[in-house]
């Protein structure tokens, strides 16, 4: 039976090409992978091979012939012994490329009076639960060793985890307690670890990452956004990466440009990852194993002037915080300062000395960044009409900025001023003390903010 | 070329060369027949075909056992097809269809089957190389006795991350075949032009992993080479390397004019070196099999090659609820 030879698309973006030059004639015999023809595209000029065998029975267009639509039939291609002379120049009835989709219905951006959410304001901890002092350093090793001996499938690696007992001395005591088959220090060599954990999490284990730092991610961050976070979406929910990736990250102090940038508007960026940045050692602890035992990858920003600060912690079996509930450390009724991470102790710094002068600030920890509570905000800024958000990173594309766009499209009507947004300065970190002090935010940058909203 | 070949009177059954004539056979037919479903526009954005590199995945398959485990880059149609993943849901998922691997979310580069131990089908050059590696250690930290076959290309060899990987596989003994299918061309640009030491199986040595090259034209000489590496890896004695010499017929991709080869260079491999012409005339001569026999099996997988692109035309496109599916467990 005779087949028709249309015009190839020869590129992802091919519509159309001109039909150079023919290297075949009607009653050639041709073998697959012969060249029938030149086509000439808007990048190139291609030769166009059969992929059939067969005889050349008529060529329908001519060679030198422009603007060629993708699918037109270009000639006809006979079986080895069809009368060719009978064959009809079949019209062009191209197989349509693809079926129709109809047009995205998405729905226009509601205009309607917005609802005033519900957020969960449940305690994390029941009333009356015994408390305990730790450092946030302390609380992320319980959080691992708590989960390390719950499930034998999560091991810890990273430069400096075992022997060295951790270069900020965050898995302290987990080497003799686990072993070298669990607590495993690598070379100093990011993107590869980095990727062989993304292997090992596809491969059923659930491995945590330390980065001696989050700078240094810098150099895996192909594994950690284009492997572990893309995966399950491209495999079409078949397998994924359930890991954590966790360190220090931010600023820690006079170490300059290179060692000094907070990631977490970076990476809350990526649909696949979840984003915790925890302030106080409950939350480390509570988040991180939550992390752990999520089955996605999560980044889990630490920060290194933290890490020997102590906290309440509750002291009791088998403590988690969910993902994607805020905290409010203080109630409020005048402003409300939104913030995470190390923002937070410049938010609560403000609130204090806000106090003093009759403002009554309401302070929210995000305590994530992915998922993001944004019920507990926008019922925040209903009822204090005023917003300031509070972070470290730098200003453009910041989650500050990404909380006012928020704000805007949800409590338009309940706002009485501009949401401002304390963020790091535009420049990368100086060394110099009195720069670096510059560069930061600050408490009274905070209180100047609160000021302005209040129009005090 | 300095690859070992098969030894001249191969010790292999009739069976076995007709089986390796049919995997390598639907290879080809499949990206044929892909190839021209691409030129009608059914199959966008990037495609990259195996034709010519057939015997490599096929010769590997054959000294695998259930349970071992490969991932490789972007050009993985004949790595999915050798481990028997079914042509259809290639196919669809070639045309972006719901009856694809991956739920048409995927594409011709990003494919994954747990069930048949495929990790993918990863687009980032390189990038599949300390995955598969790290397969190989939660097999190792499992103790299950299973090897991983990581793939990469010449080009891929020019990776930093190929070396960081080397170094923690010989350093914590990796069960993982590193197989390096070098068909001479980086996209566009000649091994000679990109690499300046030429045996890429010697890159090993710094690290204490055992290589060598292998002739990627012969399945038999890969066959035989696979099971030398997986018995190296099986004894807990770390990684290999197996450099394939092997040509790819076609462009890098289906948008590459080919300026930098000669059509004569190319014909040339055809004529003289073809893995598939090779093993049918094994079969000729040794008596294994008519020409009707192979006539059989011929239509046979142009058979299993239609059925896979009507299933591929006719799966419908993925409900629109999928975009926002699979994003996180």
């Amino acid at each position: 039976m005779a087949t028709e030879i249309l015009m190839p698309a020869l590129s992802p973006t091919m519509e159309e090409g001109t039909l150079a030059k023919w290297l075949v004639k009607e009653g050639d015999t041709v073998q697959s992978g012969d060249i029938l023809a030149e086509i000439e595209t808007d990048k190139a000029t291609m030769e166009f091979e059969a992929v059939d065998e067969g005889v050349i029975g008529k060529i329908l267009v001519a060679e030198g012939t422009e603007g060629v639509a993708v699918n037109t039939a270009i000639a006809i291609l006979a079986e080895d012994g069809e009368d060719v002379s009978t064959l009809e120049a079949a019209a062009a009835s191209a197989e349509a490329a693809v079926p129709a989709v109809e047009a995205s219905s998405a729905a226009p951006a509601s205009v309607a009076a917005p609802e005033a959410p519900t957020p969960d304001l449940s305690p994390d901890w029941p009333e009356g639960t015994p408390m305990k002092s730790q450092t946030v350093r302390e609380a992320l090793r319980d959080a691992m060793a708590e989960e390390m001996r719950a499930d034998g499938e999560v091991y810890l690696m990273g430069e400096e985890v075992a022997e060295y007992q951790g270069a900020y001395k965050v898995s302290q005591g987990l080497l003799d307690e686990f072993g070298g088959k669990r607590v495993i220090d690598t070379p100093i060599t990011e993107h590869g670890f980095a990727g062989i954990a993304v292997g090992a999490a596809f491969g059923g284990l659930k491995p945590i990452v330390e980065f001696m730092t989050f700078n240094f991610a810098m150099q895996a961050i192909d594994q950690i956004i284009n492997s572990a976070a893309k995966t399950l979406y491209m495999s079409g929910g078949q397998m994924g990466a359930p890991m954590v990736f966790r360190g220090p990250n931010g600023a820690a102090a006079r170490v300059g440009a290179q060692h000094s940038q907070d990631y977490a508007a970076w990476y809350a960026q990526i649909p696949g990852l979840k984003v915790a940045m925890p302030y106080s050692a409950s939350d480390a602890k509570g988040l991180l194993k939550s992390a752990i035992r999520d089955p996605n990858p999560v980044i889990f920003l630490e920060n290194e002037i933290m890490y020997g600060r102590s906290f309440d912690v509750p002291d009791i079996e088998d403590f988690t915080i969910p993902f994607g509930k805020a905290r409010i450390w203080r109630e409020g009724s005048d402003v409300t300062i939104v913030s995470f991470g190390i923002g937070m102790q410049y938010a609560l710094e403000a609130a204090d000395k806000l106090a003093e002068d009759g403002i009554s600030a309401e302070i929210i920890d995000l305590r994530t960044l992915r998922p993001i509570d944004y019920d507990t905000v926008i019922a925040s800024v209903m009822k204090t009409n005023r917003c300031v958000t509070v972070e470290e990173g730098w200003p453009v594309g910041s989650i500050g900025n990404h909380l006012s766009a928020t704000i805007m499209q949800r409590a338009f009507d309940y706002l009485d001023a501009p949401v401002l947004n304390c963020t790091g300065k535009d420049v990368p970190m100086p060394y110099a003390a009195n720069l670096e002090k510059l560069a930061l935010t600050t408490t009274d940058e905070v209180i100047a903010a609160v000021k302005q909203v209040t129009y005090r | 070329m300095a690859a070992k070949r098969a030894a001249k009177k191969p010790n292999v059954s009739g069976e076995e060369l007709t089986q390796y004539y049919r995997d390598m056979l639907l290879i080809r037919r499949f990206e044929e027949k892909a190839g021209q479903l691409y030129g009608m526009g059914l199959i966008g954005g990037f495609c990259h075909l195996y034709i010519g590199q057939e015997a490599v995945v096929v010769g590997l398959e054959a000294a695998t056992e259930e349970g071992d485990k490969r991932i490789t880059s972007y050009r993985d149609h004949g790595h999915m097809l050798a481990c028997g993943m079914d042509a259809n849901g290639v196919m669809a998922e070639l045309t972006g269809r719901e009856g694809g691997y991956s739920k048409g979310k995927g594409g011709s580069m990003h494919m994954f089957s747990k069930e048949k131990h495929f990790y993918g089908g990863h687009g980032i050059v390189g990038a599949q190389v300390p995955l598969g590696a790290g397969l190989a250690f939660a097999d190792k930290y499992k103790d299950n006795g299973r090897v991983t076959f990581t793939y990469f290309g010449d080009g891929a060899a020019n990776q930093g991350q190929v070396y960081e990987t080397f170094n923690m596989a010989a350093l914590w003994d990796l069960p993982v075949v590193f197989v390096i299918e070098n068909n001479q061309y980086a996209m566009g640009t000649a091994q000679a032009r990109s690499t300046s030491s030429q045996d890429i199986y010697k890159r090993g040595e710094a690290f204490g992993i055992p290589g060598e090259m292998v002739d990627g034209m012969d399945v038999l000489a890969v066959k035989d080479a696979g099971e030398r590496a997986v018995k190296h890896c099986r004894a807990g004695k770390g990684p290999y390397i197996l450099e394939v010499k092997t040509y790819r017929y076609r462009g890098h991709s289906m948008s590459d004019p080919a300026k930098y080869r000669t059509r004569e260079e190319v014909q040339k491999m055809r004529e003289e070196r073809d893995p598939i012409e090779n093993v049918r005339q094994m079969l000729l001569t040794g008596k294994h099999a008519s020409e009707e026999d192979l006539k059989a099996i011929d239509k046979e997988i142009k058979a299993i090659v239609n059925a896979s692109a009507d299933f591929a035309k006719e799966s419908p496109l993925p409900d629109e609820a999928e975009l926002w599916t699979d994003i996180y467990a």
